[in-house]
């Protein structure tokens, strides 16, 4: 099982490497820079890798909708936040000290064992079997019957973030 | 290997068709204000001023990249890139005819509105970048306005997407008929409002593409240049690339949603002739307006948006809903 560079397997195994690559590349530059506005960068091209990473597993659709909504929304909304917010652009992000750096460290080791141990014990649908035809109309039935529920309450969830804007927006004026 | 040959015309194609269009449509566009102010407009350069634009890119060349001091080396440089690359990207899913096609691709209204929607980085990169105060100011602008009229410009597009079931453009362009009264801007039968939903979606297609009266990113007469004020160069000349990239994206994709495609008029000869004759009629429209309309300001600007265009879009997406239900 050692297939060649120039096949299509090789291939895919280089694109597949490259998206990693840029989606790690995207989370180390948002983490480690000093300067808000480059780490929000450095996110948006993390969220290009997995962008990529959905195109390459068979999923135009959810591909599209992260670049739709976490590149083109997301991003954009929060590096508006910095700069109305931090004008001076030279104020750089300091390490806390005391117990921060052992917390996160906790936090993070946390996290990366849940995910670890959810991504072993999950039976995976193998490479070449499709959940559906990946269609709209696919991902539209599914929505409004398997996922109603988690449907109806994360749109609830930004109602109330909605709200809760307005209600900070209001509160400041009088 | 057909694969491969088709990949690479199309390749050379686009990238031909975009060289001649956003080297033109530069010429075009100073030729069109020099006769609507009563001037001749560029003249000097070959026969009518047809060779400027090859002067001018060879001196958008030719010039020194000066990066200023207090810029942001990274951002500063990567902006003009981050801009150009999208708008090449949204030409792939755009049928010319009915069987050219770069990839026949059934999100391919999703894809373009996708790419689209990464251009706000660019120009939020390119503002903060720049380390200009004057290019700041630009850059929030210039993102609060795409954002407020991208709301009512995806809303129409979904109205649209409701009357044809697809994300596919080929497929929204074949459900169009033959003759102009079966094109979408026409098609009563579906919903009442589509001329309106027609005029929203132009509107905010102008908005977008940050042109006048919409052009309060870049708006000479307070901020110098915008968000371009410290480029120079090829950066500048790729910030005006992408803006009429983007006009052509935004002109063709008018075309097809409302205004049939490649599908005749007149119901002889349908092909690539009437898609291009439809989108230089629309992007002589976006010139024509553009020399006529004074500036607006920028509330004036976010108010027809949120109180005006939002929720009449929201308005035409019940009325369509209504007319597909009950017919």
């Amino acid at each position: 099982m050692n297939p060649s560079l120039f096949s299509p397997e090789g291939l895919a195994g280089v694109i597949f490497l490259i998206l990693i690559g840029v989606t790690l590349i995207g989370a180390v530059i948002a983490t480690c820079t000093q300067r808000l506005i480059r780490s929000v960068v450095g996110l948006a091209i993390c969220f290009l890798g997995v962008a990529g990473l959905y195109y390459f597993l068979n999923s135009p659709f959810v591909a599209l909708m992260e670049l739709l909504i976490y590149v083109g929304a997301v991003c954009v909304t929060i590096a508006f936040a910095i700069m109305l917010a931090e004008p001076d652009e030279n104020k750089l992000l300091r390490k806390k000290p005391g117990m921060s750096g052992g917390l996160s460290l906790v936090c993070g080791g946390a996290i990366a064992y849940g995910l670890a141990y959810a991504g072993v014990n999950t039976t995976w649908v193998s490479a070449g079997a499709k959940v559906n035809d990946g269609s709209v109309k696919a991902i539209g039935v599914e929505l409004l019957t398997t996922f109603s529920m988690v449907f109806e309450l994360v749109s609830v969830v930004l109602l109330i973030a909605i709200l809760g804007a307005l209600v900070l927006a209001r509160a400041g004026r009088n | 290997m057909n694969e491969l040959i088709r990949v690479v015309i199309y390749f050379v194609g686009i990238a031909a068709f975009l060289g001649l269009n956003l080297a033109y449509l530069g010429w075009v566009e100073r030729k069109g204000a020099g006769h609507i102010q009563r001037r001749t407009g560029p003249k000097e350069v070959g026969p009518f001023g047809l060779l400027q634009p090859l002067a001018d890119g060879l001196k958008l060349m030719s010039k020194q990249l000066v990066i200023p001091d207090s810029a942001d080396k990274w951002l500063y440089m990567s902006a003009p890139v981050l801009a150009m690359v999208p708008a090449v990207l949204m030409f792939v899913a755009i049928p010319w005819g009915e069987e050219i096609v770069p990839r026949e691709f059934n999100f391919g209204l999703l894809m373009i509105f996708a790419f689209a929607s990464v251009a706000g980085l660019s120009v939020l990169m390119a503002g903060w970048g720049s380390g200009n105060k004057y290019s700041l100011i630009a850059g929030t602008r210039a993102v609060s306005q795409s954002v407020a009229y991208e709301i009512p410009m995806l809303i129409t597009a979904i109205t649209i997407v409701m009357i044809t079931g697809s994300m596919d453009l080929n497929e929204i362009v074949r459900q169009q008929g033959d003759y102009f009264w079966k094109w979408n801007i026409f098609r009563f039968d579906k919903s009442i409002l589509m001329p309106l939903s027609f005029l929203v979606f132009f509107i905010c297609s102008m908005a977008e593409t940050n042109r006048a009266p919409f052009d309060l990113g870049e708006a000479e007469s307070e901020l110098v240049a915008g968000y371009m004020t410290e480029y120079g160069g090829m950066g500048f000349g790729l910030f005006m690339m992408a803006e009429y990239a983007n006009i052509v994206i935004g002109c063709s994709l008018t075309t097809i949603l409302f205004l049939g495609g490649w599908q005749s008029p007149i119901g002889i000869f349908p092909g690539p002739h009437w898609f291009l004759l439809k989108m230089y009629f629309l992007i002589w429209c976006f010139v024509w307006i553009r020399w006529t309309y004074p500036r607006t300001t920028l509330w004036g600007l976010l108010n027809l948006s949120w109180k005006y265009l939002i929720p009449f879009s929201l308005v035409n997406l019940l009325v369509t809903a209504l007319f597909i239900k009950v017919f």
